[in-house]
C-alpha cells in the first residue's frame, strides 16, 4: 500500500473503512512537495475574470507572470483582464515602501485604459513593508472617480481558500454600489463560474430559455457594472462552492438574498440544478419550460454519452482536483460512462464533501486531501488508473505513468459544464482513453508482452 | 486582446505591462533541477513553489518536484526559522533526495531569514542526513530576474561544494566545465556532445539532459537519471578551465569558481548561430583540442544551407525579445543572415546588455532599438512605430504577432502553447540549423499566404 507523509495520515482514508473522518483544510506540511497554491492565488482565480476591470498585482514581478493569461476565462467584449499589470516593485521599494509606485502605475494605468474599475491585489511583500493599499485606493479613487478596490491576498495568509475569502471581500465592496430598478423577481447571480471555454454562455443560455434572467456574473465574462447591481437579484447560484459560498453567504445576510449550491457538471447533477432553481422560483411555467429544456438536452447527449460507455465501461479513473464539490460530480459523470473510480481528492475540500464522496464512491476508493506527486502517482499505480483527471501539475504525472489526462481545471480547450458540457467530457475522455499512443507506453507494453506469454 | 495598444510610446514611471521577465527563484529552481537527486526547495508562501512548478511544467511538459516551506502569517512576522527546519526535516525523511537546494523568496528576504545559520542550526542538530547536503541562494524576486535567479543557484553550487584541486593526473581526457546557460534540456546535451566528441571529459553544472526531457518509463520517479553529481561539482577544482556560456546566467558561477579552485574561466556569448558557435569551438580548439571531421563536416552543412537561404533572409526585419544571452547570440546570427534586427528586447535588468548589442550590431547600431529592462507593451508599440516582418521570442509574442500580423518564431524560455522544444537544440551548429529551417518556414509561409494566385510558386 501506498506510503503516506508522516503527518498526513489522516488526510487519506478509503471509502467504507471504519474511520471515514478525514482530516482537511490544514496547512500543508512544510517540506512536502504540495499541489497547493497560496492567498494570492486563490484571490486572482476568483476576481481575475471580470473583464472590464485592471487588474493590478502590487509586488515584484513574478505573481503577475504566473497568473498572466493563463486560464481561458473568456470575454464575450472587453479583454482587459487578460493584459499583465504589476508594479514590479524592486529592493528601493522593499527599503523604502512601494505606496509611491502603485499610485503612479494606478494613475497610469487608468489614465491609460479608462477601466469600470481597478482591484489590486497585495502579495506577500506588501503585507511585510507594511504598504497601505486601501489608503492609496481610496486617493486614487477621489482622484479618478474609479472605484479603486484593495484585496488582501498576501500569499501567506494561507492557502486558495483564504484568497477566496479576500475576493469575496472585494467583489462585496463592489455590490450594492449600482441601480436594481427594472430586475425582475424571477433572476439569478452566477456564482463561483469562470466561463473557462464559454461555459457560462452556456448556463446563461438554459437560465434564458427558462424564463429566468441573470443580473450578475461572478465572475465569468463579469461586468463591473453588472456586480454593482447584483443585490437585486432574487436568487444567488453557488457554482464553485469553495470559492464564493462566503459570498453568497455574505449577501444573504445584507441583502436577504437566498443561495443554492449548484453543481452544472454532469447530467443529474446539471438537471439538478435548474429543477432547484425552477422550484425556487414557484412558477409553474418555469418548471414547465425547465422539463422540456432537460428533455431536449438530455436527449441530444445521451447518444455521444452511450456511443463513448461502449468503449469505457469498467475502465478506472482517479480525480484529483481544486475542490471537493466538483468532485462530487465527477464521480457521477465518470459512473454515466462506465467508469469507476478509484482515487478521488481535492487541494482544499471541506468535511462533509469528503464524508459525501465517501458514501458515494464504491468501497476502497482512496479518498485524499491536498496530496502531493509521489503520493498521486503511487495511488494511481495501486488503483491501476486508466484515466486522471487533473490540473496543469498532474497532467506530465499521467503521462509519466502512461495514463490518459483530461484536464478539469484551468487549462481545459472545452466546456464541461451544462449537458453539451457532458458530451465534451465524454468524448474527451474516450479520445484519451482510447488514444493508440498508450500501446506503446511501457506499463502497457509489459503487460501485453506477458499476457503473450 | 492587444487591439488598445496606443502606438504613441508615452513614459511609464512605474508601471509594468505584459513582463518579458520574472522573478529569481523560478531561475533558482530550474537550475537546481540540473543537480542529480536535488529537490528544489522555496522558502516562501506555498503560492510561490506552485506557481514555478506549473510555469515550469508548461514549459518542459514534465512534472517538476519542487519542496516549499509553506510560510504563515505566523511565519512572516516571526521568522522562517521554524518552518525551513521543519521543512528540511520532512523532505529528507519523505523524499530522500542526495542535495536540497533551498532559494529564497521575496517574502523571506525582507523578513530577513539568515538561511546560513538555519542551515547550520539543521546540520548541529541532526537534521540533515550523514552523507546528504543543503545548499541555498539568495534569491529575492525584487532584484535581477529568473536569469540572475538561474546564475544564483549556479554560483552556490560551486561555491557549496567547490575546492582547489592541485592533483589533476588520475583524469586521463582533460576535465572540462560548462556552465550552459538557462537553456533546455536539448541545448546541454548538445553542448556536452560538442565538447566530449573533441575529447574532453566534460562536467556540465547544471545539467537537466535526463531530467526534464527524460523517457517515458511507465512508472514515477521522484529524481530522474540526469543531472550533475556532488561527486562532480566537488571535483570541479580538476577542470582545466571553465566555460561560461552567456555572460548572463552563467558568467559568475565560472568567475566564483576561477576565485575559490583557481580554475581559469572564459566567458563565451551562447552559442546561438554560427559566429557564437565558432568562437565556441575556437575556446575547445584553443584549450588543445582537435576538431573532428564530423562537427568540420556539420558547420559546412549550416554555411551551404546559409547560402541557399540567403536571398530569403537578405533585408528582412526583425523584432527579438527574450533572456539578454539569448537575444544577443540570436541578434548575431540574423545579422550574419543578412536581416535587419530593427528591435531587441529584454526584460532583465543590466546594462551589459545595451553595451553587448551595441558591441555585435558595429557600425549599424544606430538601426537597431536596443531596450533592456522593458517589456513587451513597450515592444508592441516599438513594432506597430516600426512594423517587422517577423518576429522571434517566447510564446508571449504571440499576441503580438497577431495582433500586427507578423510571422512568429517561438525561440527561449518560456514556450507554453508549442511541443518539442526541449528535445530539439537550438544551440551549436546542429541548432543554428533548426532556427533557420524555423525562420524561414515562417517567412515563406508568409509568402506562399500573401501570393496573388500568379505569384504563387511551387518552387522557392
Amino acid at each position: 500500500m501506498t506510503e503516506v507523509l508522516a503527518g498526513r495520515a489522516r488526510q487519506v482514508t478509503r471509502s467504507g473503512s471504519a474511520t471515514p473522518d478525514i482530516d482537511c483544510d490544514r496547512q500543508s506540511v512544510a517540506g512536502s512537495v504540495s499541489q497547493r497554491a497560496c492567498t494570492f492565488c486563490g484571490s486572482r482565480v476568483v476576481l481575475y475574470p471580470i473583464a472590464d476591470a485592471v487588474h493590478l498585482v502590487h509586488g515584484p514581478i513574478g505573481c503577475a507572470v504566473y497568473t498572466w493569461d493563463v486560464r481561458g476565462a473568456l470575454s464575450s467584449g472587453p479583454e482587459l483582464h487578460r493584459l499583465s499589470f504589476s508594479t514590479d516593485l524592486r529592493e528601493r521599494h522593499v527599503v523604502f515602501g512601494g505606496e509611491r509606485q502603485l499610485e503612479d502605475s494606478l494613475m497610469e494605468l487608468i489614465g491609460k485604459h479608462h477601466p469600470k474599475a481597478a482591484f489590486v491585489y497585495g502579495t506577500c511583500i506588501v503585507g511585510v513593508i507594511g504598504d497601505d493599499v486601501p489608503a492609496i485606493c481610496k486617493k486614487v479613487s477621489a482622484k479618478t472617480g474609479i472605484p479603486c478596490i484593495p484585496v488582501q491576498s498576501e500569499g501567506f495568509q494561507g492557502s486558495k481558500r483564504q484568497g477566496y475569502d479576500a475576493a469575496c471581500e472585494a467583489l462585496m465592496a463592489l455590490i450594492g454600489t449600482g441601480d436594481t430598478a427594472g430586475i425582475p423577481q424571477h433572476s439569478v447571480n452566477i456564482l463561483g463560474d469562470f466561463n473557462l471555454a464559454g461555459e457560462i454562455w452556456i448556463i446563461r443560455d438554459y437560465l434564458k430559455r427558462m424564463g429566468v434572467e441573470v443580473v450578475a456574473q461572478l465572475t465569468g465574462d463579469g461586468r463591473v457594472d453588472d456586480i454593482r447591481r447584483a443585490h437585486g437579484a432574487g436568487l444567488n447560484l453557488v457554482q464553485c462552492s469553495g470559492s464564493t459560498t462566503k459570498l453568497a453567504m455574505q449577501m444573504q445576510e445584507k441583502y436577504g438574498i437566498p443561495f443554492k449550491r449548484v453543481s452544472f457538471f454532469g447530467l443529474d447533477d446539471m438537471a439538478g440544478a435548474l429543477y432547484a432553481i425552477a422550484e425556487h422560483f414557484k412558477d409553474p411555467q418555469i418548471l414547465a419550460r425547465t422539463r422540456e429544456l432537460v428533455a431536449e438536452e438530455i436527449a441530444k447527449t445521451l447518444p455521444v454519452v452511450s456511443q463513448c460507455r461502449q468503449d469505457l465501461e469498467g475502465k478506472r479513473a482517479a480525480i484529483y482536483v481544486g475542490g471537493s464539490f466538483k468532485a462530487i460530480s465527477l464521480v457521477k459523470a465518470l459512473r454515466l460512462i462506465g467508469m469507476k473510480t478509484v482515487l478521488v481528492g481535492s487541494q482544499t475540500g471541506t468535511k462533509e464533501d469528503y464524508a459525501y464522496l465517501s458514501d458515494l464512491c464504491d468501497p476502497g476508493t482512496i479518498i485524499v486531501d491536498d496530496s502531493n506527486p509521489a503520493e498521486l502517482s503511487s495511488f494511481l499505480s495501486e488503483g491501476k488508473a486508466d484515466l486522471f483527471i487533473g490540473g496543469v501539475k498532474e497532467r506530465p504525472l499521467a503521462y509519466k505513468l502512461g495514463v490518459a489526462f483530461c484536464d478539469h481545471n484551468h487549462e481545459r480547450k472545452l466546456p464541461l459544464e451544462g449537458f453539451v458540457g457532458m458530451a465534451n467530457f465524454a468524448r474527451e475522455v474516450h479520445g484519451s482513453v482510447c488514444s493508440p499512443v498508450w500501446q506503446f507506453a511501457p506499463r502497457h507494453a509489459i503487460s501485453k508482452l506477458s499476457e503473450e506469454v | 486582446m492587444l487591439s488598445q495598444t496606443p502606438t504613441k510610446v508615452s513614459q511609464r514611471s512605474a508601471l509594468r505591462i505584459n513582463p518579458a521577465k520574472t522573478c529569481q527563484p523560478i531561475g533558482a529552481m530550474y537550475a537546481a533541477s540540473g543537480i542529480h537527486n536535488c529537490l528544489p526547495y522555496s522558502h516562501g508562501s506555498q503560492g510561490c513553489c506552485s506557481y514555478h512548478r506549473s510555469h515550469l511544467t508548461r514549459h518542459f511538459k514534465e512534472p517538476f518536484m519542487a519542496a516549499t516551506s509553506s510560510f504563515t502569517e505566523g511565519a512572516s512576522v516571526f521568522g522562517g526559522q521554524p518552518n525551513l527546519l521543519q521543512g528540511l526535516r520532512t523532505a529528507f525523511a519523505a523524499y530522500d533526495p542526495d542535495v536540497i537546494a533551498v532559494n529564497t523568496t521575496c517574502l523571506s528576504e525582507t523578513i530577513g531569514d539568515d538561511i546560513p545559520q538555519i542551515i547550520g542550526e539543521a546540520e548541529s542538530s541532526g537534521i540533515i542526513p550523514e552523507g546528504k547536503f543543503v545548499i541555498h541562494a539568495n534569491t529575492p524576486s525584487y532584484d535581477g530576474s529568473h536569469v540572475t535567479g538561474f546564475s544564483n543557484m549556479c554560483v552556490s553550487m560551486v561555491k557549496y561544494f567547490a575546492t582547489r584541486i592541485e592533483d589533476s593526473s588520475e583524469a586521463s581526457a582533460p576535465q572540462l566545465n560548462i556552465v550552459p546557460g538557462f537553456v533546455d534540456p536539448a541545448d546541454m546535451r548538445e553542448i556536452r556532445r560538442l565538447a566530449e566528441s573533441v575529447g574532453f571529459t566534460v562536467t556540465m553544472f547544471p545539467d537537466t539532459a535526463g531530467v526534464l526531457d527524460a523517457p517515458q518509463t511507465g512508472s514515477f520517479q521522484m529524481y530522474p537519471d540526469g543531472g550533475v553529481t556532488v561527486d562532480e561539482l566537488r571535483n570541479l577544482g580538476r577542470g582545466v578551465k571553465t566555460l561560461a556560456l552567456g555572460p548572463f546566467a552563467s558568467a559568475e558561477a565560472a568567475l566564483q569558481l576561477d576565485k575559490i579552485a583557481g580554475v581559469p574561466h572564459e566567458v563565451l556569448d551562447l552559442p546561438v548561430g554560427i559566429a557564437a558557435t565558432d568562437r565556441f569551438i575556437g575556446a575547445l580548439n584553443a584549450l588543445g583540442a582537435a576538431i573532428p571531421d564530423e562537427i568540420t563536416t556539420q558547420r559546412g552543412q549550416l554555411v551551404d544551407l546559409m547560402c541557399d537561404v540567403q536571398q530569403h533572409f537578405y533585408n528582412k526585419k526583425v523584432a527579438i525579445f527574450g533572456d539578454p544571452d539569448h537575444v544577443l547570440s540570436l541578434t548575431e546570427f540574423c545579422r550574419d543572415l543578412g536581416m535587419i534586427p530593427v528591435h531587441i528586447l529584454t526584460g532583465t535588468p543590466g546594462k551589459a546588455f545595451g553595451r553587448k548589442a551595441t558591441e555585435i550590431l558595429g557600425d549599424k547600431a544606430d538601426q537597431t532599438n536596443i531596450e533592456g529592462e522593458q517589456d513587451l507593451f513597450l515592444l508592441h508599440q516599438l513594432i506597430k512605430n516600426q512594423p517587422v516582418d517577423l518576429l522571434v521570442g517566447t510564446s508571449y509574442g504571440k499576441y503580438i504577432a497577431r495582433a500586427e500580423d507578423i510571422p512568429f518564431v517561438r525561440f527561449g524560455w518560456p514556450i507554453l502553447d508549442r511541443f518539442g522544444h526541449a528535445l530539439i537544440p537550438s544551440l551549436g551548429y546542429a541548432g543554428a540549423i533548426q532556427l533557420i529551417s524555423k525562420m524561414s518556414d515562417a517567412l515563406l509561409d508568409r509568402r506562399d499566404r500573401d501570393s496573388t494566385e500568379w505569384q504563387f510558386e511551387l518552387v522557392l
